[in-house]
Formats: C-alpha cells, structure tokens, sequence
C-alpha cells in the first residue's frame, strides 16, 4: 500500500514536472547564455555607429538601411515586433567602448548590427564579444578585423562591408594602371580606419612598381592644413591619397587649391568622404577630386527598389555609401534569429547566443542587395567590388550620388 | 643635519631636472631647424607662406585671446564660454553670408565682396555682444561675490550650454560658407604670397586691435576697465560704475571674438555648433602665453601662438627626420607654451609677480 501510494505520487509529480517543462519551457543550455523574449514583447536589435557630428551621415544612412530592411519584414520576426535601439558611437574608440558598454548591459538585447567606424568597434569589440553578443558591421572597413589570426576579442563580430585590403589594392591600380600615375603622398587622420587603408595603398601602389614619397598624419579637429599641405607640395607627387573622414577631407581638398605646388597633384579620397556633406565642406575646390567606394553599379537589381523605399520613407537619396551593407547586414541578423529561436507554446522564444553568432558566421549564399554574400569564419560576409567616382560639377552643383563610375568601365 | 641635506639634495634633483627639460627642448628646437633649413627643402618663397598662414591664423587666435584677457582682468576668471561666443559670430556670420549671397550681392564684384564682408562682421560683432551680455546678466553677475572656483564652473556650464543649444537649432552637421570668388585670388603685393582672405584677415585684426587698445588705453570707459582691473573696490569709491565697466568689457571682447568668428570661417569655410572648442582653448593658451589681463601680451601669444602652429611642425621636426610631423602641431604648440612659462611664468608681457623662479 505504502509503495504503491510513494509510486503514485512520484508519478503524478514526474507528470506535473514534464508539463511544466512544455508550457514554460527551460531555455536551452547555450555556453553564451540564452535571451528570452516573453509572448507579447519585442525582439530588440541595436544599431550603433556615428549618429552626430561631422560624420553622422555615415552612421544616420546605415541606420536607414537597418529600418528599411525591418518595414520589408513589417516590423515583425516570428510574431514578436521587432524593436531597433540605437547608440551613437562619436566614431572614435572611447564612443564605441561607451556605447558598447551600455548595449552591453541590457540582457533583452539580442543582436547588433554596428559599428560605423572602424575607430568604434576597435573601443567597444571587447565588451561585446565578452557579454556573448554578436555584431554585423555594415561600414568597418579595417583589414585586420577579419583576418585568420584575429584574436578573440573579435569572435563576436562580423561585417558585410568589404575589407580595405580590396579598397587599398583597388586605388593602387586606378591609379597606376588607369590614371599612369607614378608617384604618390598619403596623408591619414590617425583613425584605425584611415592609418590601415592608406597602408594598404601604399604597399599595392610599390608592389606595382609606383613610389609612396610621402606617408603624412593630421589629427582629428585639426582645421589648418596648410603645413601639411606645404610639405606634401615641396615632395611634389602625381597624386595625393587622404582617405579621411568628412571634416578634415573637407579641409585639405579646399586648402590643397590654395598651396602653391599641388596644382597639377590629383587628389583622391576614399569611402569615408562619399556624402554630400564632404562636398558641401569642401565646396567648389572638391570638382575634379576622385573618391573610392562600393560599386553601387555592381549591386543586384533589387537595389532599385531599395533606393525607392528610401526615397519614399525619407524625402531624399541615400546619404553615404553603406546603406544596402547595412540593409544586408539586418537581414542576415533576421534570417540567423529565424534559423535557431526556439518558439515556445506559449509565445515565448528563447534565442541562444552561441547559436546565433554560429548561425550568422555560417550564412551562405544569402541573396542580399550588395551580392550574394558568404560570411567567412573570421567575419568576412562582403562582396567586396569597388570602384572610382570622379566628383564633378554636377555633384558640387547639388546632385548626389554620383551617377556611374569612372572606373571600373563595364 | 640629515634632513637638511636631503632636502638641498632634492632640490638640486628637482634644479637639475628642470633645467634638462629646458635644455632638451631647446635643442631639438635649434637643431631641428638647423636641419630644416640646411637640408633646402623648402625655399624661402614656402617659408613666407607658412609665415603669412600663421599671421592669419595667430590674429584670429589674438582676436579672441583679447576677450579671455579683458575679462580675466576685471574679474579675476577665465571666461569659458568665450569659445561659443565665438561659434555664434561665426553662425551669424553664415547666415548674413547665405542671405547675401541668395541676393547675388556677395560675388558681384569685388567692392560688393568687401562690402558683404564688413557687413557679415557687423552683424556676427552684434549677435556675439548680444550673447556675451546675456551670459554675463544670467551667470556671472549673480556670483560675483563668490569663491573663485564657482564662476568658473558657471562658465564651463555656460560654456555647454550655449553649444547645445546652437547644436538644437541647426543639428550637427557642417555648415560651409559660401565661396567668395574674389576673396581666393592672390593679392598682388610683391615678394609675399599672400591671397586676399588672409590679408584681410591680418588688416581687420590689425585695425580691430589697434582700435581697441586705444579704446582702452585714451577712452573715459577704458580708463574706468582700468581702473576697475586694478581695485574694484576702490574704483567704486571713486565714483566708478562698476557694473557698466564689467558688461562693456565683456560687449568689446564678444565683439572681437564674433569677428573673429567671420575671419575664421572666411579662411577655413566649415561651421558647426562645435567650431569654437579648439579655438577657445588655443586663444585661452594664447592670453596665458601673452600674459593674462595683459592686452598687447593676448595680441602677441595669439600671433606667436599661430605662427608656432604654423612653422614649428614643419621648421622643427622635419629636419629632425621626424614621420608626419604635422600630426604633432598642437604638441609643438603646447610644448612651446610650457616652455615660455617655465622661463617666463607671467607670461611674455606679463609682469614678475614674484622674484622665485619657476
């Protein structure tokens, strides 16, 4: 009797436990930890990147892209809205640490898609890797962040935009083989992203056989380059490279105009002057200027109607050069979510952290708007074809972008 | 006995130390020039326009210094927010020059273009007088009897107060002046290369100093800021309206820094609400440099201050073999700073208060 009663009560409990375990289901064992939205509640994504300051079209662009990409889902992933926090990153390393820090200690946040500038996540990477997040840079440009031998501070972290290591090699052979250009100057702003790209050009334009004269630094904020300027005029090169940010671009293309010796010195800038805003900084002395950046010619044929979306939801053209990166870099982000949430009966999904980052590092031939992209298993998830646009009247007249690429000709 | 003699041992450390630290910079100074200049790198045609660059650049750094030394000598504080006063000269400044140039008034010829510009600069000496008087009704006068420490932090407030509340109004990005054809051109004096923008810079700093010094030096209110700076308590007793010296000292040096605003931006063209940060700082230093409460000692660090930032990358480091030295410009110019003061630590025009040495 006594047995049979132990026996019976020890099975109406084995009942009650594995009915508790279907309706509030235990979240699965994930070494990274497990974010557990509730029924009713929102999937909450961050974006952090540059949002004020000279350079806020770059991060304000890739944001619209990440908001486009969540109206063509409707808002919605898995029946739970889809809610985007934003953090801006000032784009140097002490705003990325900030912002990191505080997308960091929210435990609802799932994944993000960041940062802007490459000065960014090099401050706020550990932080994120450290509390098991994973991000999808759609404008880091800085080769060393997707190398084999990238430390773990990284393991967290992936982007869709292409690696410098193309841009560099891209401007090296406009330059020599397209332009004939022999001798060149740098001059870089101490950015990780600026200091890397102009490396990367100078060691492809000597490989092909050009010679670097001059490799020059100017600082963040600084106003007057005159003396900058007056030493790259007395090294006299073909062509001068300043792949700087919107401020000090802006700076050096108008004063180049104005120091004696850099009349006949082509002057091209990269990625992070491809706004409007440079050109409104460097006004009428900017015509004539080169600028690498993505080929917009080479995005798939849905980029169109991205670029009506955009104009229909914001009154006005893109403002910088990431924003189908960013487009891409949410929706792998969905599609990962999609791939290993675990939905609950009651409405609830757990989402674990380690799967998802896995899941994201394992995206393969996703259909996004800059290409068919494969993430690589160091975070290279970017189709990386760029190409040369030459600012002219049209473009300091008030058009922007510019229309088709001087280089590559299709 | 013992103590004694470690204490005369330390202070020969601290002697020894000191004077190693002067003699290292002076060196590198001297022979890095040296280097520069033997190397032929630069002719002297490169030299004048480096010099002519710094002239511009240091009569704004003076216009502005003027103002943090104004103040610091009638009231004893450093006046933070000058820096802002100078972003909303330069703002106003932008606007006049929009507005004129929708008008077609600002590139007709070079007459207009002068014209526009000495309106563009009565405009932003208004808005910039209107500012400063405000900010000194609102956050200073009230705490005129306080420890010094607390109308300091008042001005570091005011200071951010004032960039945001521009940053409110016209967002973050950059505003560009619009370009003045006639104002790039090279002006024709010989021997110098100089384009019209940076001669006017240095004549209307020039005539604006000139103008001021004799406002203060032969003008009754001159006479009153004065006295004013020299006893505050006394000058009441004489019948002196404190009050109105102070508010006139603070209208004349928002006036020199707002056009100051509209020579800055005419030279470098980008206004944000964040442009008189860098500004501040290097005009404060420049005032410190010159002798604060001193006014020819704010016009000569301003133009020393800007000739350093000017010349010294390139003059000092560049013979020395140093890679991009132009990103060590703000270095060289603080380090200059502290090498003055160590030999001179009223300042260069400052008087001795005290006989001991640094």
């Amino acid at each position: 009797m006594k047995f049979v009663r132990i026996g019976a009560l020890g099975l109406a409990a084995m009942l009650a436990l594995s009915a508790c375990g279907q309706s509030a289901a235990s979240p699965p064992a994930d070494p990274l930890g497990v974010v557990t939205v509730p029924a009713g509640e929102a999937i909450k994504v961050a974006y952090w990147g540059v949002l004020s300051g000279a350079d806020s079209t770059l991060g304000i662009d890739s944001q619209r892209g990440v908001e486009i990409a969540i109206d063509d889902r409707e808002g919605k992933l898995l029946d739970h809205d889809i809610q985007l926090i934003t953090e801006d990153g000032l784009c140097t390393p002490e705003g990325g640490a900030t912002a990191a820090q505080k997308l960091a200690a929210d435990t609802t946040l799932v994944a993000l898609i960041g940062s802007a500038c490459s000065d960014e996540t090099q401050g706020g990477i550990k932080t994120l890797t450290d509390a098991g997040l994973t991000t999808l840079s759609p404008s880091n440009t800085r080769p060393a962040f997707t190398f084999e031998d990238r430390d773990a501070t990284f393991d967290g972290y992936a982007r869709t935009a292409h690696s410098d290591a193309f841009q560099g090699k891209a401007v090296a052979e406009f330059l020599y083989n397209e332009q004939g250009l022999r001798t060149a100057a740098t001059i870089h702003d101490g950015s990780a992203y600026a200091e890397a790209l102009q490396q990367v050009f100078t060691d492809e334009f000597i490989a092909l056989g050009g010679e670097v004269l001059l490799q020059e630094a100017v600082s963040k904020g600084q106003t007057d380059m005159k003396p900058v300027l007056t030493s790259v005029a007395a090294a006299n090169p073909d062509v001068l490279y300043f792949p700087v940010f919107i401020a000090e671009g802006g700076y050096i293309a108008a004063q180049a105009k104005e120091v004696a010796g850099l009349e006949d010195t082509l002057l091209i800038g990269s990625d992070g002057m491809f706004s409007p805003d440079f050109i409104t900084a460097a006004g009428p002395a900017a015509e004539g200027m080169y600028l690498s950046s993505p080929n917009f010619s080479a995005f798939q044929d849905a980029y169109a109607s991205f670029l009506d979306k955009h104009r229909t939801k914001y009154g006005e053209d893109p403002l910088s050069a990431f924003h189908a990166h960013a487009y891409d870099a949410a929706n792998i982000v969905f599609d990962a979510i999609e791939a290993v949430a675990i939905q609950n009966d009651d409405g609830s999904i757990h989402i674990p952290k380690q799967a998802l980052r896995d899941a994201i590092f394992a995206t393969s031939d996703h259909q996004g708007l800059t290409g068919v992209l494969s993430c690589s298993p160091t975070g290279d998830c970017g189709a990386p074809l760029i190409a040369v646009y030459q600012v002219t009247s049209r473009e300091t007249g008030g058009e922007w972008p510019p229309e088709a690429p001087v280089w590559p000709t299709e | 006995m013992n103590r004694r003699l470690v204490e005369r041992l330390t202070e020969a450390a601290i002697a020894t130390f000191l004077w190693s630290f002067r003699l290292v910079i002076v060196l590198v100074v001297v022979l890095g020039s040296f280097l520069t200049i033997v190397s032929g790198k630069y002719d002297l045609e490169t030299w004048v326009r480096l010099a002519v660059t710094g002239a511009s650049l240091g009569s704004v750094y003076a216009l502005i210094a003027l103002g943090y030394t104004m103040v610091y000598g009638i009231l004893r504080m450093i006046n933070f927010a000058h820096g802002e006063i100078f972003m909303g000269g330069a703002f106003a400044g932008y606007f006049t020059a929009v507005v004129l140039d929708d008008a077609g008034f600002l590139n007709y010829s070079p007459v207009t273009a002068l014209i526009s510009v000495a309106i563009m600069i009565v405009v932003a000496m208004a808005i910039s007088t209107l500012l400063a008087v405000l900010v000194e009704r609102l956050a200073y006068r009230p705490l005129r009897n306080t420890p010094r420490l607390v109308p300091l932090i008042a001005a570091i407030g005011a200071s951010f107060f004032l960039q945001y509340t521009f940053r409110g109004f016209f967002g973050p990005g950059i505003y560009a002046y619009p370009g003045i054809d006639f104002l790039s051109q090279q002006a024709p004096i010989p021997l110098l290369t100089i384009r019209w923008v940076e001669l006017l810079v240095i004549v209307a700093a020039v005539v604006m100093m000139t103008v001021l010094y004799l406002f203060v030096m032969r003008t009754r209110i001159g006479t009153a800021i004065r006295a004013v700076s020299e006893d505050k308590s006394t000058a009441a007793l004489m019948g002196i309206d404190v009050n109105r010296s102070i508010v006139t000292t603070f209208a004349v040096g928002a006036a020199m820094a707002g056009a100051a605003g509209v020579l800055y931006a005419l030279m470098f063209r980008q206004v944000t609400f964040f442009v008189g940060f860098i500004p501040g700082i290097k005009a404060f230093t420049a005032a410190v440099l010159g002798g604060i409460g001193n006014v020819p000692g704010a016009m000569l660090g301003g133009l020393f201050l800007g000739e350093i930032e000017s010349i010294g990358p390139v003059l000092f480091l560049d013979g020395l073999g140093v890679p991009a030295p132009s990103q060590l410009k703000d270095v060289i110019a603080f380090t200059m700073l502290v090498l003055v003061l160590v030999f001179r630590p009223s300042g260069i025009l400052g008087e001795r208060v005290t006989k001991d040495r640094a």
